[in-house]
């Protein structure tokens, strides 16, 4: 059993899994990148362009890819779709005003064939902000009840406070070792 | 490893690996960039095929471009140090082609700030190529930090990259004034001297504020030697813009001042560069006398018997230049210029050898010739060009040495060589010619010798021109049609139709040819060229018709009007047909070019910059420009145009005020006979400020009476 184990273990290590963090500009993509990278809250500008980092968690190294959230910089998403294991969709709970377009681009998103298989993660973060909202709301807003097809979990979170992302972080990896 | 495969490649004859990239295929390759995990190895290969591709020239479509670099931006996920640095340099040459190549700003900002000292001057200058002036802000506060960075590479790639983004956005440097001013005190001579650079950069058109830079750096001292040889050539910019200013006052006014003061101590640096700018620069000075020069001539005597081949090379070269200019002054070095004469290095054995033929007096000039024609086969054409300028200049100080310079120069049009060194040389023995009576003769005869076997159809006309006006003139003229005519038999179409006018002239000219001319000119005829059938027919018939009108008007003195604007009006009066005939007297008479007097002091002294045939060939576009200056006002304004009278004389446009101002006005004098026009143009450097109202005031101390004296309420700015 432990020899099988280990088999798929090596299958699965030889290969860096390849998650992007995709979200709306100032929902936190950055922080949450490097909070899982290093640790710790850096202070963040607005991305032009992307990061791209190597995190290792609980063993397993991923291949992070942090892409800016602006207006200008979304059309160009799709050119980092394509061998993608995993979508980390990040969501500020506090901007209701902007739920909406929140939800269009992670709809249009889905519909890319690239992404079929990929793995869907939501993160409502910033749940450290009086008056937000609940991952429920976040749920409810999102339209996700009508997400069939898809392996999906919403998680609520806090970079800033370091909450719910190790919670998300196993979610993600049982769910990528269940893929192979 | 990767030597030992290259070194094997080079012995099978195989040569360059990248030969036959094809585009298509390379592309197609870059896709392997998308792969996970990367290839580091293999991405580098192909990325050095991508821009050995770009720089072979390959033009890359703007979609093409685009994918390659989208594609190449997923190379970033990779640690691999060789390939991150291959991918800055294809960001930096696909920059320009691909679209939103901003999407790498924050991938190159981290790098640029991170630990990796290898990353970060890369990354500025890749960063500063894909930066445009509305993505500034973005970069801006790293920008500020990287000038002053304590790694003198980052300081200085960050200094450089903005002097290059100057070029499409000159007022962004102002943010960072101050962190360049700091770089300027750098340790580092390297960042001292390109901070020194951009902060002229930015300041050279405000003359005042270079004033003031330069009044501070004199005093400071700079540890870059770099730093100082920029300082040196900002200095002798003022000096000479004060020159100018001042022109007329009797005593150089810099003579003593703190500027040149500071050139001289630059005399007494340390730094061997240092010290020849400064003496390169003092030389090069106008209005030099010989107190100025002496220091320096002695230090560029000392570099003369310098064991380091470059100085001794830079030193002869810089005196050569000056003995054009200051004979006397390096008579001083005669003695290290003989020495230098028997060097190793052939380029300044020549260079000594023609600096001594223009100071040294009559009775060397023999000697020297023969030492030069030990060595002139062994020397490249650039330095034989050098040795017949020598020659030129010499034979008109020494018009009774003529016979030997001209063997001399037979000798070298005999030889293999370019065509610029032929025309160099055919120049000088048309100078002599005009210039030495004596010499035409035997100049003539040199150089019917030379087309007998001349591989450059320019030069080949230009000779057959000459001997058309020349050789009808000389002794015995029949002699010289043997030579034309039989570049008719030989050559190309251009050079016999040359020949045939060159003929034509004989036949105009020489009564007792005539009738042989004419026969050569009915084989003419023959010709499988329409261009010299058309001319042997045309000169034939002139000639045949015994009319000395004719003959005089056509082919004794052809067009005298200005080709471009004939041509220009021809075309007028195809596009708009008018009942009257065409007017040959409208059309503006060609200036005629004549080298006088002062022309010829001027190419003695050599102080016109490009010697070859200068007359000629720098007046003719001028005059095709000045009077497209006329065209075009006569085109905007009517009233103009119907002014009655020709053109008599358009004037070179006169600048009224200095160059390097916010706006620059010219003024172009048409004189017609009765009238004068005053064309005045201004062209403005002010961004988005239009000159609202421009008022002109004219005195006139004659009392001209003025046609139009109504101000442009606006004026039209390029």
């Amino acid at each position: 059993m432990g020899g099988v184990y280990s088999y798929f273990k090596s299958l699965f290590g030889n290969r860096e899994m390849r998650i992007l963090i995709l979200g709306l500009d100032g929902a936190g993509k950055t922080t949450i990148l490097y909070r899982l990278q290093v640790g710790e809250v850096v202070t963040t500008i607005p991305t032009i362009g992307f990061n791209v980092e190597q995190v290792t968690y609980k063993n397993l190294t991923f291949q992070v890819w942090d892409l800016g959230g602006q207006t200008s910089i979304r059309p160009y998403w799709r050119c980092y779709y394509s061998n993608t294991d995993a979508i980390i969709y990040v969501v500020d709970s506090s901007d209701r005003d902007r739920i909406g377009i929140s939800k269009e681009e992670l709809l249009a998103m889905l519909k890319e064939e690239e992404l079929r298989d990929a793995i869907l993660v939501i993160l409502a973060n910033k749940q450290d902000m009086e008056n937000c909202m609940s991952v429920a709301e976040v749920h409810r807003a999102l339209g996700l009840e009508n997400l069939k097809d898809r392996t999906f979990q919403i998680f609520k979170t806090s970079a800033k406070e370091g909450e719910g992302l190790n919670d998300s972080m196993d979610w993600l990896s049982n769910a990528l070792q269940s893929k192979l | 490893m990767a030597f030992k495969r290259d070194k094997k490649e080079e012995e099978e004859g195989t040569g360059n690996p990248f030969q036959n990239l094809d585009k298509t295929a390379v592309l197609q390759e870059a896709r392997t960039f998308n792969d996970t995990p990367v290839n580091p190895k293999k991405c580098t290969h192909i990325l050095t095929k991508i821009l050995y591709l770009i720089n072979q020239g390959e033009q890359l479509g703007t979609q093409e471009a685009t994918d390659a670099f989208f594609a190449m931006t997923k190379l970033f996920q990779s640690k691999d140090v060789i390939l991150r640095r291959m991918v800055y340099l294809g960001i930096k040459e696909l920059s320009n082609i691909a679209e939103d190549v901003i999407i790498v700003t924050s991938s190159l900002t981290k790098d640029m700030t991170g630990k990796e000292d290898l990353y970060r001057a890369a990354a500025i200058r890749a960063l500063c190529s894909i930066t445009d002036t509305t993505m500034i802000q973005a970069i801006e506060r790293y920008m500020k930090q990287a000038i002053v960075d304590r790694n003198a590479a980052v300081s200085s790639a960050a200094v450089v990259s903005i002097f290059h983004m100057t070029k499409h956005s000159p007022d962004l440097v102002k943010r960072w004034v101050n962190e360049v001013q700091e770089a300027l005190n750098s340790e580092n001579v390297m960042v001292q001297y390109h901070a020194l650079g951009l902060l002229y950069h930015i300041r050279k058109s405000d003359q005042l504020a270079v004033t003031k830079l330069v009044a501070k750096l004199t005093k400071m001292n700079m540890k870059s030697p770099y730093a100082v040889c920029m300082l040196i050539r900002i200095v002798c910019k003022l000096i000479e813009d004060q020159n100018s200013a001042s022109a007329g006052d009797t005593s150089p006014p810099w003579s003593s001042s703190p500027l040149f003061e500071f050139l001289e101590s630059c005399l007494r640096h340390k730094s061997e560069t240092v010290v020849y700018e400064a003496a390169h620069a003092i030389v090069n000075l106008r209005r030099t006398s010989a107190r100025e020069l002496a220091p320096a001539v002695s230090v560029l005597q000392l570099f003369c018997s310098s064991p380091k081949p470059v100085l001794r090379f830079a030193a002869v070269r810089t005196l050569n230049k000056v003995a054009i200019s200051h004979p006397s002054a390096v008579i001083a070095c005669n003695l290290d210029l003989e020495n230098m004469i028997s060097d190793s290095n052939r380029s300044i054995a020549t260079l000594a050898i023609t600096t001594l033929l223009k100071t040294g007096s009559e009775s060397s000039v023999d000697r020297l010739m023969k030492q030069i024609a030990t060595f002139v086969s062994e020397i490249s054409d650039e330095f034989k060009i050098v040795v017949v300028e020598a020659i030129r200049s010499l034979c008109l100080k020494f018009p009774r040495k003529h016979a030997v310079l001209m063997n001399f120069l037979s000798a070298m049009l005999r030889d293999e060589g370019g065509l610029e060194y032929k025309a160099s040389i055919a120049d000088t023995i048309i100078t002599i010619i005009e210039e030495n009576p004596e010499a035409k003769e035997t100049g003539l005869a040199h150089l019917c010798e030379f087309i007998e076997d001349c591989e450059h159809t320019s030069l080949a006309v230009r000779i057959l021109h000459l001997l058309g006006k020349e050789g009808p003139r000389a002794k015995q003229p029949s002699k010289y049609i043997r030579f034309i005519y039989n570049r008719v038999i030989l050559e190309n179409a251009t050079v016999r139709a040359a020949a045939v006018t060159a003929m034509a002239q004989f036949g105009a000219l020489c009564p007792q040819l005539l009738d042989n001319v004419q026969v050569l000119l009915a084989r003419c005829q023959m010709d499988s060229d329409d261009e010299v059938r058309d001319r042997a027919t045309y000169y034939h018939s002139i000639l045949a018709s015994q009319n000395k009108q004719l003959v005089q008007e056509y082919i004794i003195e052809p067009l005298t009007v200005s080709i471009p604007s004939l041509e220009r009006a021809l075309h007028t009066y195809n596009v708009h047909p008018s009942p009257t005939p065409f007017d040959m007297s409208s059309i503006p008479l060609a200036t005629v070019v004549t080298s006088d007097v002062t022309e010829m002091a001027d190419r003695l002294s050599g102080r016109t910059p490009n010697s070859i045939g200068t007359g000629t060939i720098e007046t003719s576009p001028a005059v095709t420009r000045v009077e497209s200056y006329y065209e075009k006002l006569s085109a905007a304004l009517p009233e103009i145009a119907s002014l009655p009278g020709a053109l008599f004389k358009s004037s070179t446009p006169v600048m009224l005020t200095e160059s390097e101002t916010e706006y620059v006005v010219r003024c172009i004098k048409h004189s017609f006979p009765n009238h004068l026009i005053l064309q005045l143009e201004s062209d403005q450097y002010i961004e988005r400020s239009a000159a609202g109202k421009c008022y002109r005031s004219i005195r006139d101390p004659r009392r001209l009476r003025a046609t139009q004296g109504d101000p442009h309420s606006k004026v039209g700015l390029q």
